[in-house]
């Protein structure tokens, strides 16, 4: 059964998003809802990894080898100034976007195994994925006009 | 009942007795009337030449008046008898500020700079130099140069002007009001729940009600009028149990004790986990009127899960108040026929302050307490001219409350202005305040115009809002009536009209129109404002899709009829109004149009909420994050004329204290400098009732740093400081207040001289995610004792 390798994936992906969101709350300060909103969302994702531990236990977790192959780095650094924002805005939501796919992916073996417990940590937390997506839209949206075309 | 106060007449002073004599009454029976007038020393009622039509403009009241001229000048006030708002009544701003501004230091010619140094010129010039600087930045950047920062405090006529300048004409989306800081999260809550804009309830329900609750309200000193109705109400027979949530023991908090309510008392920042455990309880204890919620809410089971973890004795934990207290309130709202409640700044301007707010709301729908007698929710304003901003679109709104998000609102917008619908700028909201200056000081935004507001004092952080007026590549125009702390930093000063020196019209809290005429000419060089917008917007040669001029108005009644077309069939239908229909015995409530001819004194008493899709004023948000619902999701909820039943959990401040910073500071108003202040700061009266500011202490921390009343302290966040003499009692234990609206222009300035007093030196750049309306509730200080002066005069007794 695969479903430990997703499994590994998820929990690996929480801890990167969770750690890339902190690193654009800090490298942002200066915009104080970015700040403060990416902190909200990383201690969100705490909690994600703490109510998939059970599933871990359960499932064990298989670490994939190759990890350029189905993990996503890390943020290394943030930029900065308003392009900058916008950029690292991005990256967020592509690591935020591969974890809603496999929050997804992990909710339809759910399914398959019938698994309550997992299907309840998958609908929960896929909410809160979404959320994140959401706010991350619609900062970029708010953001993009202005740095691409007014600021120096 | 008239109350003739005549200073050494021997009439009552309303300084000392602020809500004036007691007109007690009965449940269900019309609130008594007493005239309140005041005229000027040595001026006898029948000196007066002419009485001339207003309202009052200091807090969200608007009272109905009508100003006393003699010789061209205003000598004088009277409440009007027969208005719905204030059956008579005025408090002692509208007696004592509104009209005593006849001083020598009024702005009288245009100022510009010149070597460093601001200089009178003519309109001619400083005009020129605005459209000189407008013209250069459009060509060479885009209408994402200019920045329209405006206030609560203009008239209608004067928004929907500016809001179509802005957004018609250059295409900005960076325009907002002072509003922000003030009412934008009683519009954001307002929009989350029902669809729209638009105060529910109506002043007259505090006649009515059998329980009041005030969530961050200190009505007995920023509405003292309102405050006098309750006060009626408790004196007579059958009065309603007052509930207060206030951090601090005001009149307010004393009325919930008298009353067999209760003051909750919670740690500033900790509103959301108070309100989710009102709810859970009324859900828990079975107070729902499950009919009305199941026909005219959606969310409740979302709702009822996110408030479950919110024990009475987990919230008491995280706010520190008992959780008895917590049951008992609950109880209270949940078991009265007919609740009322007001909200304002203590939930506005806190944390989380939508969702805190949203659930005030919520609470009112679990009942079905939504548009009855004495049931209803009052959203609040801080002065009865800020609902015009978000009506007009000159703040973060689009006119006649439009959805951004919905490109059928902006092609009735684009026909209705003759424009192309590209131009309108709509592709997320409107750039709110805070985020406007940010780009200033990013460099993006590089012509700021300021009408009528003073964020040098105002917004929070001031040493950072110096710095970014400050700034070489940044265009400042103010406008305003008087030099203040911002018109120090401006390039352009513009003299401006004040109230009864101009026309127009504006709506109170409850949505009351009200019609000020001119009473008075205004002084020297001095323009409405109105008229300085369209003098810009000639010399701009804004024009519409034909080539005719974009606003082709002249006087405040042609733009009066302009804003009526853009209202018909919104929400805020103006279509039956008229300047001639305002001049009768009463303010008319909105909407006002061929089904409603008198106005509509409650909305949703049908329980239908304008929640549709098509016809909805926005698609709403994610109380935590104030991510945007996409229009596709809102549909899917199928709201459809439903209420929306919001939810959040809790999460912890911005900013906590810790060991450097202990005290958690929280600033506010006080009755004689609340929108006294803001505006002119000019009446004698008011200022030496509260000439300067203060710091608060709970007598329990006073003790334990060793601090005496009137000691002078050093309050200091990590952004800045004051020093203030300090006044002991009232605050609970770790809680510091410091009222605000102090600044310079009456010490040394522009900036501090020495000794800093404006409480926002010291506040967070921090919003609501939703409203985003600034966190001047919140944050982390340290208190020094430095010396002992005189004593510090008291506030209201």
């Amino acid at each position: 059964m695969h479903l430990s390798t997703y499994v590994g994936l998820l929990h690996t992906s929480l801890r990167t998003l969770a750690d890339a969101f902190r690193q654009v709350g800090d490298g942002h300060a200066e915009e104080p809802d970015v700040h403060h909103i990416c902190h909200v969302l990383a201690t969100g994702i705490d909690g994600h990894v703490d109510r998939l531990a059970p599933i871990v236990e359960r499932y064990g977790e298989h670490r994939e080898e190759e990890p350029e192959r189905l993990h996503a780095a890390g943020l290394d650094s943030t930029r900065s100034g308003p392009v900058g924002l916008l950029r690292d805005l991005q990256d967020l939501y592509m690591l935020a976007s591969l974890t809603d796919i496999t929050w997804t992916a992990v909710g339809q073996a759910a399914q398959g195994l019938r698994d309550r417990e997992l299907l309840d940590v998958v609908e929960s937390c896929e909410q809160d994925t979404d959320r994140q997506l959401s706010w991350l839209r619609t900062r970029i949206k708010q953001s993009a006009p202005q740095a691409l075309i007014a600021a120096s | 009942m008239a109350q003739q106060l005549v200073p050494g007449g021997g009439m009552p002073d309303r300084i000392a007795d602020v809500w004036g004599t007691r007109t007690p009454h009965d449940r269900d029976t019309p609130w008594p009337v007493r005239v309140d007038t005041h005229l000027e020393e040595g001026v006898a009622e029948g000196d007066v030449d002419r009485w001339v039509r207003s309202a009052c403009v200091l807090c969200s009241n608007g009272c109905a008046c009508d100003i006393a001229v003699r010789d061209g000048r205003m000598v004088g006030i009277r409440g009007r008898a027969g208005d719905v708002v204030n059956h008579g009544r005025l408090g002692p701003k509208g007696l004592y500020g509104s009209w005593q501004w006849n001083g020598a230091d009024r702005l009288t010619r245009p100022l510009v700079r010149e070597g460093g140094r601001l200089v009178e010129t003519g309109w001619d010039t400083a005009m020129d130099r605005i459209v000189e600087r407008s013209r250069r930045l459009m060509e060479e950047i885009g209408p994402l140069s200019h920045g329209f920062y405006t206030s609560g405090q203009l008239f209608l006529e004067e928004y929907y002007a500016l809001a179509v300048i802005g957004k018609a004409g250059l295409g900005t989306p960076h325009m907002d009001g002072n509003t922000r800081l003030c009412t934008a999260t009683a519009a954001a809550a307002l929009k989350e729940t029902f669809g729209s804009d638009g105060q529910p309830g109506t002043y007259t329900d505090i006649d009515s009600c059998d329980a009041i609750f005030l969530y961050g309200h200190n009505m007995a000193e920023t509405q003292t009028v309102l405050w006098a109705r309750v006060l009626d109400r408790l004196y007579g027979p059958r009065p309603p149990v007052v509930v207060a949530v206030d951090p601090r023991r005001t009149r307010v908090t004393e009325a919930a004790g008298r009353t067999g309510g209760v003051h909750l008392a919670p740690l500033p920042g900790t509103n959301q986990a108070l309100m989710n455990c009102l709810v859970r309880e009324v859900i828990e204890n079975g107070w729902v009127d499950r009919e009305y919620v199941a026909a005219h809410t959606v969310g409740f089971e979302e709702l009822a899960a996110t408030v479950a973890p919110y024990t009475p004795e987990r919230a008491a934990e995280i706010c520190r108040v008992p959780a008895g207290d917590l049951r008992r309130a609950a109880e209270i709202f949940g078991t009265s026929d007919r609740v009322l409640s007001t909200v304002l700044q203590g939930f506005y301007q806190s944390h989380q302050a939508t969702a805190a707010s949203c659930q005030v709301n919520n609470l009112h729908l679990l009942r079905g307490q939504i548009g009855r007698p004495g049931g209803g929710v009052m959203q609040m304003n801080g002065q009865p001219t800020a609902q015009n901003t978000r009506e007009c679109g000159a703040d973060g709104d689009l006119p006649g409350f439009r959805n951004w998000n919905n490109p059928r609102h902006i092609d009735e917008l684009a026909r209705l202005w003759n424009v192309d619908p590209l131009t309108i700028p709509h592709w997320a909201p409107p750039t709110h305040a805070m985020q406007i200056w940010r780009y200033a000081e990013q460099g993006s935004i590089r012509f700021l115009w300021i009408s009528a507001t003073n964020p040098a004092v105002s917004l929070p952080e001031l040493p950072r809002v110096r710095d970014i007026l400050r700034r070489e590549d940044l265009f400042v125009v103010v406008q305003d009536g008087f030099r203040t702390e911002t018109s120090e930093y401006a390039d352009v000063v513009l003299p401006a009209a004040l109230w009864g020196e101009k026309q127009g019209t504006f709506t109170n809290a409850d949505r009351t129109v009200h019609l000020s005429e001119k009473a008075v000419e205004p002084p020297g060089e001095a323009r409405s404002d109105l008229d300085i917008f369209l003098d810009y917007a000639r010399r701009m040669d804004l024009r519409d899709r034909d080539g005719g001029p974009l606003v082709p108005w002249s006087s405040p009644e042609e733009v009066f009829r302009a804003w009526q077309e853009c209202s018909r069939g919104r929400p805020c239908d103006y279509t039956g109004l008229s300047y001639e229909k305002l001049r009768g015995d009463s303010g008319i409530h909105w909407p006002c149009n061929d089904q409603y001819p008198d106005g509509r004194d409650r909305l949703y008493a049908d329980g239908i909420f304008p929640t549709d899709p098509d016809f909805c004023e926005a698609y709403g948000h994610d109380l935590l994050t104030g991510g945007d619902v996409t229009p596709e999701r809102y549909r899917a909820a199928r709201p459809d004329g439903r209420a929306h039943l919001k939810a959040a959990e809790y999460t912890p401040p911005p900013e906590t204290t810790g060991e450097d910073h202990p005290y958690v500071l929280t600033t506010g108003r006080t009755v004689y400098h609340f929108h006294t202040r803001t505006k002119t700061g000019r009446s004698r009266r008011l200022r030496d009732a509260a000439p300067g500011p203060w710091a608060e202490l709970s007598p329990g921390d006073a003790a334990a740093l060793g601090v005496a009343e009137g000691d002078l302290v050093r309050i200091e966040s990590p952004r800045g400081a004051v020093e203030v003499p300090a006044r002991i009692g009232r605050g609970r234990d770790g809680v510091v207040f410091v009222p605000f609206h102090y600044g310079y222009w009456d010490t040394s300035g522009a900036a501090p001289d020495g000794r800093p007093r404006a409480a926002n030196e010291m506040t967070l750049t921090e919003w609501d995610p939703v409203s985003k309306q600034p966190v001047f509730k919140v944050a982390a200080v340290r208190v020094t004792r430095l010396h002992t002066p005189g004593a510090p005069r008291p506030a209201a007794k």
